[in-house]
């Protein structure tokens, strides 16, 4: 309702301003995403940026890039290599390594349905805004590909597919980082997870087992786990509110987090709720990575929390140590998270480098 | 949210286009709420969040790091018994300072009225009957095993609690529910309609509201954090005394023109 009222006011406004249209303008084919039907029940249309729509080009461009080692200093390093498709676009490894050997404090993170991270606030502290700008990043991060997008423009413009394949995305324009960031993004707004169990339960086209539908009545109770208000609940399939929070990992913080980058004490310790999709395949867990295993994250809410003046209001019974769940309900909720694993996801031809 | 602020700005962006129209002959106006808060006769703003400096009616001394509510079902009465109704809800979310100022979506006729209404929170056919895809994106929902449906209000904090430790609390408004029967919920309504009283409408107004956080702890249940701080969504009792105290929590401070 409120889309359709958007949408009819935008029509509106672009009917009565007078840009002359240029017809000869190179017009990339239109691609826009494929909205999965539980996201189109449950939530609102994802954010597209009116100057980077998606287009077939510009996602092919976007890929190539994002599988291309061209764009670190030594060509040894692609995206990709922290952020492996078939760890949900993460790395296994608890601390990327970047091209010259260095490793950063930080676990990677997985990759998908960014285009719904409504604040658009990315890492795990929040301090780019835009994937458009955060696909600056890893080029220039000397932890990371150590390179300038002077040298990757120079070697983009001189190499022999990336001129025409630039030109196909975006027309006649010089290749820019700009450009290349867009393409990325777009890229990686295409990346979506929305075939786990739990959306084929949604659709009616699953059943849940008794631990599994136990497990998500412990993730729902507010006496027991009480995990969706930040995690998200069967009407926010997103599973994360993608918001900043202190879960309890510490009582005293050598990493700061979203506070570093508010510069707001309140806010230090607190990092973004991760999505608890593709659990199955995104170890080890946290922003930096410190655990292992599910059984470790679950035994952390239940009795492994560490008190500080930021944590969360939400956190419970942090003098205990939290709230203390059985070996039946840690089993049962296990269960449930692995249930929003996506195996399709992980195999989907169009998001691997053939 | 974004959706809103999208919204506002392409409206804007159109108004700034169109030929100007003629106030004077409309026989509508537009009505907007805006939203304040304060901790007895203090204010409060965002600014104010995260520090241990308020102190409630049973003596504890308390912070608010979040609060957030939900304000629906804006209506205008009219003496003959006419009511005209306006179309959407508000989330209203002061932590990040959004959506202090609205704008229902439909137009006010002009007239007397006896009195302006809204709900705080929904009622029970607004909050079953629809899926409401800005509220799930922002996880405002009810567990299905309490019934399903959306919160009311979102008010957290920490409070310093009866053996000097700073606890946290999470005093969540919903639609009060025993669900000692998991099959068989009962249920007992808690939103609550808020009545700003007579109003003739002229022109263009704003409402101006008042949030009075401190009531929420005050009258007639002197709230006792020690006891009931958190996982009070199920606790039906919590529920009720919840609306109780909210009966005077909202006031009318004033219409500007
Ligand atoms: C050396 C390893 C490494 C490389 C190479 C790398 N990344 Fe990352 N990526 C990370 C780490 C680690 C984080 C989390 C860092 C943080 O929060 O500070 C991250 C975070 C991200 C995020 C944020 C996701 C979110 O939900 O907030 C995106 C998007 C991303 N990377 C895309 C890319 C792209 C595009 C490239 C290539 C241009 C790239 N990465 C190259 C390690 C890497
Ligand atoms: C107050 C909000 C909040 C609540 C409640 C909460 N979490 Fe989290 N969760 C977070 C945040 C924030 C992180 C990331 C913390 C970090 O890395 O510093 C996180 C991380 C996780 C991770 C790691 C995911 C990854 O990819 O690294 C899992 C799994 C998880 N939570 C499960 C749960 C479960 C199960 C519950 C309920 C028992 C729960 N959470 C309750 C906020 C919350």
């Amino acid at each position: 309702m409120k889309k359709r009222i958007v949408y009819v006011v935008l029509a509106f406004c672009l009917s009565c301003s007078n840009e002359p249209t240029d017809r000869n303008t190179y017009v990339p084919t239109s691609n826009p995403l494929e909205i999965p039907q539980v996201f189109e029940d449950h939530i609102i249309p994802p954010v597209i940026p009116l100057n980077n729509p998606q287009t077939v080009e510009g996602v092919a461009l976007g890929k190539k890039l994002f599988f291309d080692p061209i764009l670190s200093a030594d060509h040894t390093q692609a995206c990709a290599a922290c952020h492996n498709p078939e760890n949900a676009f993460t790395d296994p490894a608890r601390f990327s390594v970047g091209i010259d050997g260095s490793i950063g404090t930080r676990n990677s993170m997985p990759l998908f349905n960014m285009a719904w991270n409504y604040d658009e606030k990315f890492f795990w502290d929040g301090r780019v805004f835009s994937l458009e700008h955060q696909a600056l990043e890893p080029v220039i991060n000397p932890i990371e590909m150590n390179n300038t997008w002077e040298t990757v423009v120079t070697r983009l413009q001189q190499h022999t597919e990336y001129p025409q394949l630039f030109q196909e995305a975006f027309g006649a324009s010089p290749i820019t980082k700009e450009l290349a960031t867009k393409a990325l993004a777009q890229f990686q707004r295409t990346l979506i997870s929305s075939n786990s169990k739990f959306d084929k339960h949604l659709l009616g086209e699953a059943t849940l087992t008794a631990q599994e539908a136990n497990g998500l009545n412990i993730f729902m109770d507010e006496t027991k786990g009480d995990c969706f208000h930040c995690h998200g609940n069967p009407n926010n399939p997103l599973w994360t509110d993608n918001i900043f929070h202190n879960n309890g990992l510490d009582a005293t913080f050598s990493d700061l987090g979203f506070g570093e980058v508010s510069g707001d004490p309140a806010d230090n310790g607190k990092f973004k709720s991760p999505s608890l999709r593709n659990l199955a395949f995104t170890a080890p867990y946290m922003h930096d990575g410190r655990f292992n295993t599910l059984e470790e994250v679950i035994n952390h809410y239940s009795e492994g929390l560490q008190d500080s003046p930021t944590i969360d209001p939400l956190m419970k019974k942090v003098n205990e140590g939290g709230v203390q769940l059985s070996i039946q309900d840690k089993a049962d909720l296990k269960a449930f998270l692995l249930s929003l694993s996506d195996p399709s996801f992980i195999n989907n031809p169009a998001f691997n480098n053939q | 949210m974004k959706n809103i602020l999208a919204l506002t700005f392409f409206t804007l962006l159109c108004f700034s286009c169109t030929e100007d129209a003629d106030d004077n002959t409309s026989e509508n106006v537009s009505a907007a709420f805006k939203f304040t808060h304060s901790w007895n006769d203090t204010p409060v703003t965002n600014t104010d969040f995260n520090s241990i400096q308020f102190t409630n009616a049973n003596g504890e001394e308390m912070s608010i790091e979040k609060l957030r509510y939900l304000v629906s079902n804006i209506r205008f009465e009219k003496a003959n018994g006419e009511i005209h109704n306006t179309s959407g809800h508000f989330l209203i979310d002061v932590t990040n300072a959004v959506n202090l100022v609205f704008q229902p979506y439909t137009p006010i006729p002009k007239g007397e009225y006896s009195n302006v209404i809204f709900t705080f929170g929904f009622n029970n056919e607004d909050n079953y009957s629809e899926t409401y895809t800005d509220l799930n994106s922002a996880s405002w929902n009810v567990p299905d095993m309490l019934g399903g449906g959306y919160h009311y209000m979102q008010l957290e904090g920490k409070f310093i609690d009866n053996t000097n430790t700073v606890t946290g609390y999470a005093y969540h408004a919903i639609r009060a529910v025993d669900n000692s029967d998991p099959d068989n919920l009962l249920f007992q309504d808690t939103f609550i309609n808020v009545e700003l009283g007579p109003v003739s409408i002229t022109k263009d107004l704003t409402f101006n509201v008042n949030m009075n956080i401190a009531e929420w702890f005050k009258n007639p249940n002197l709230w006792d954090l020690n006891t009931l701080h958190n996982m009070m969504m199920p606790n039906f009792n919590a529920q009720v005394m919840m609306f109780q105290n909210g009966q005077n929590v909202f006031s009318l401070t004033g219409i500007t023109e």
